[in-house]
């Protein structure tokens, strides 16, 4: 056997739809409530009781469909999937079996070959489940397990991938790419701390070159993109090797150990799989005409690539740094809102997208937040700019300046005016620095009369840190070299 | 086409029913009698017969995303065999 192989993944992404009530019945599906506070007799299963679905889940559904190049199905309906598990109280979850809401569509992501497609199977409509909260430290080890039916009957939406992706490293840039595309569209807030978007992940390997599918093994419930790359590299890797000592891969359903890193057994697919299932009787068909799927198609938002093109053609953004804004939709559009407010143009923008990709990443990255955890607004950035351009503030000082307002939400005019961070522009004032800088530096001044002209940055530099940053460095060349010819009678160019 | 006790076993293992010696072999026996009036049913040409998924002339019933008032999580656990903590207490969930 070749010693290279290949990774083949599929996903299995389940997202929570935006919707105010539950997908058949009007309990909130707000996050957050006191335990088992938002259900009622349909979500707890409760015998006699009539789902009735929410028209705007169909209609995200359909949404998120379009969104992902989907074809919409006219008729499409809802089968009962069997199973057992205390999460779910009907012993059925109400989903999508053989007509699904949406089938044939994609995602292209970037990777270092160029852009990909990633096949969208189908998507499908359906209730979720409970949420578990097990004594004990994991499901191995609990000794009781807790039930909250809040979260039963939340509307979803799976996303099912064809087996496209081929490295882990993909697989990020898909959920990313598809976290960002429904966002856009409205359909979700994709809130990974939330548990609103998680991802099974089904994995196989095979020697590099072949074209046959391996035996799969699926990974469930991973709700960070971490876990997702982590768990792909880890369960590719210990098949490969089964694989090498000429074991047989079982197809299995596998949890990973986030702890340790691992995938460990947790049931044999066969039995767990055999869902039964059968046309939902409780609920009528969905028929929907050209007219109704052409009517949400008309609203769908502007999704992030076709933003990314307006950037570049509009404001003549590369197509990384277009890329980087429009990743995230609240930084794209803090972006766009800067720079409307700041007015300048396409040059505007480029001075306004250095700030968002290289200062305001920096900082998010740093603190590992999101732009909506910060007071920061598109004013804060816009004023502080307007001090630069005023040379009110050095560049240099506008950096801390925006650090700052990110940390405090204060306007750039009170922490310069607070920390007196006002550019120095008073040439007299600044003479009289250099020439104590000059007096400080005399190996400096000798080599100036040596006809050295860096002597002069050098200068600068001290007279700068000598100001905390807020001499004008401009000013500051002009005044330093002013002063060495006088007190040197020396002039370097 | 008869079903086999094994397939019966099966069901009732997915379907967590306890069933005695006397009922298995009574359901296997009339499982096999509804499954051979289904073979009499595939006589039918049905052919040119779209398939029914829904047997009522209904489609599209639809209710507004509005949020009602949920019951109170004592009237939630109220049938639960046991409850702590404003949650259902049940057996430690095993898998396979």
């Amino acid at each position: 056997m070749s010693r290279e192989y290949e990774i083949v993944v599929g996903l299995e992404v389940h997202v929570e739809l935006a919707t105010k009530s539950k997908i058949f019945c009007g309990c909130s599906t707000a996050f957050g409530a006191e335990p088992n506070t938002q259900t009622c007799p349909v979500c707890l299963g409760m015998p006699g009781t009539l789902p009735v679905l929410n028209q705007q889940a169909l209609e995200y559904a359909i949404r998120a469909g379009l969104a992902l190049n989907c074809t919409i199905n006219k008729y499409s309906k809802f089968d009962r999937k069997q199973y057992f598990y205390p999460d779910l109280p009907k012993g059925y979850q109400i989903s999508q079996h053989d007509l699904p809401l949406c089938e044939h569509g994609y995602v292209e992501i970037d990777t270092p070959e160029g852009p990909r497609r990633i096949g969208i199977r189908r998507i499908h409509l359906e209730e979720d489940a409970g949420k578990n909260i097990h004594a004990g430290d994991n499901i191995a080890s609990a000794q009781a397990s807790y039930i909250d039916l809040n979260r039963c009957g939340v509307p979803l939406i799976e996303i099912v991938t064809e087996p496209d992706i081929r490295s882990p490293e993909e697989a990020r840039a898909f959920l990313e790419k598809l976290r960002s595309i429904l966002i856009y569209a409205g359909v979700s807030e994709a809130k990974l701390q939330e548990g609103q978007m998680r991802a099974d992940v089904n994995v196989s390997v095979r020697p590099k070159g072949s074209t046959a599918l391996g035996t799969r093994t699926e990974l469930k419930n991973l709700g960070s993109f971490r876990s997702v790359v982590r768990a792909i590299e880890y369960e590719a890797r210990r098949q490969w090797e089964a694989l090498q000592r000429g074991e047989e891969i079982v197809q299995e359903t596998r949890a990973f150990d986030e702890e340790r890193g691992i995938t460990l057994s947790l049931r044999s697919k066969e039995e767990a799989h055999d869902y039964r299932y059968f046309p939902e009787p409780d609920l009528p068909p969905i028929v929907l005409t050209d007219a109704e799927i052409e009517r949400i198609r008309a609203q769908l938002p502007e999704l992030p690539d076709a933003r990314k093109r307006r950037y570049m053609e509009a404001y003549g953004l590369s197509a990384y740094d277009a890329g980087v804004i429009v990743r995230d939709k609240a930084v794209a559009d803090f972006f766009e809102a800067a720079v409307a407010a700041y007015g300048k143009g396409a040059e505007g923008a480029k001075t306004v997208a250095n700030w968002v990709i290289n200062e305001l990443a920096r900082i998010l990255n740093e603190k590992n937040a999101e732009l909506a955890q910060t007071p920061l607004t598109p004013d804060h950035l816009v004023g502080m700019l307007k001090l630069v351009d005023a040379g009110t503030i050095s560049g240099k000082i506008a950096k801390d300046v925006f650090a700052e307002m990110v940390e405090t939400g204060k306007s750039a005019e009170e922490i310069v005016k607070e920390k007196g961070l006002v550019q120095l522009t008073d040439e007299a004032a600044l003479a009289e620095i250099a020439l104590q800088v000059i007096e400080a530096n005399p190996k400096a001044v000798e080599d100036w009369k040596k006809g050295k002209a860096t002597a002069a940055q050098f200068l600068v530099g001290q007279m700068m840190k000598a100001t905390r940053g807020r001499a004008n460095p401009q000013l500051a060349n002009k005044v330093i070299r002013a002063k060495l010819a006088e007190v040197t009678g020396v002039t370097n160019e | 086409m008869a079903i086999s006790r094994a397939e019966v076993e099966h069901i009732a293992r997915l379907a967590r029913l306890g069933l005695s010696e006397e009922e298995m072999e009574a359901l296997t026996e009339q499982l096999g009698r509804i499954l051979a009036h289904m073979e009499v049913l595939r006589q039918v040409d049905t052919r040119d017969v779209p398939p029914t998924y829904h047997v009522l002339p209904l489609q599209n019933v639809l209710r507004t995303d509005t949020v009602q008032e949920s019951l109170s999580q004592e009237a939630a656990l109220r049938n639960a065999p046991q409850a702590e903590a404003g949650a259902f207490k049940v057996p430690k969930i095993t898998e396979g």
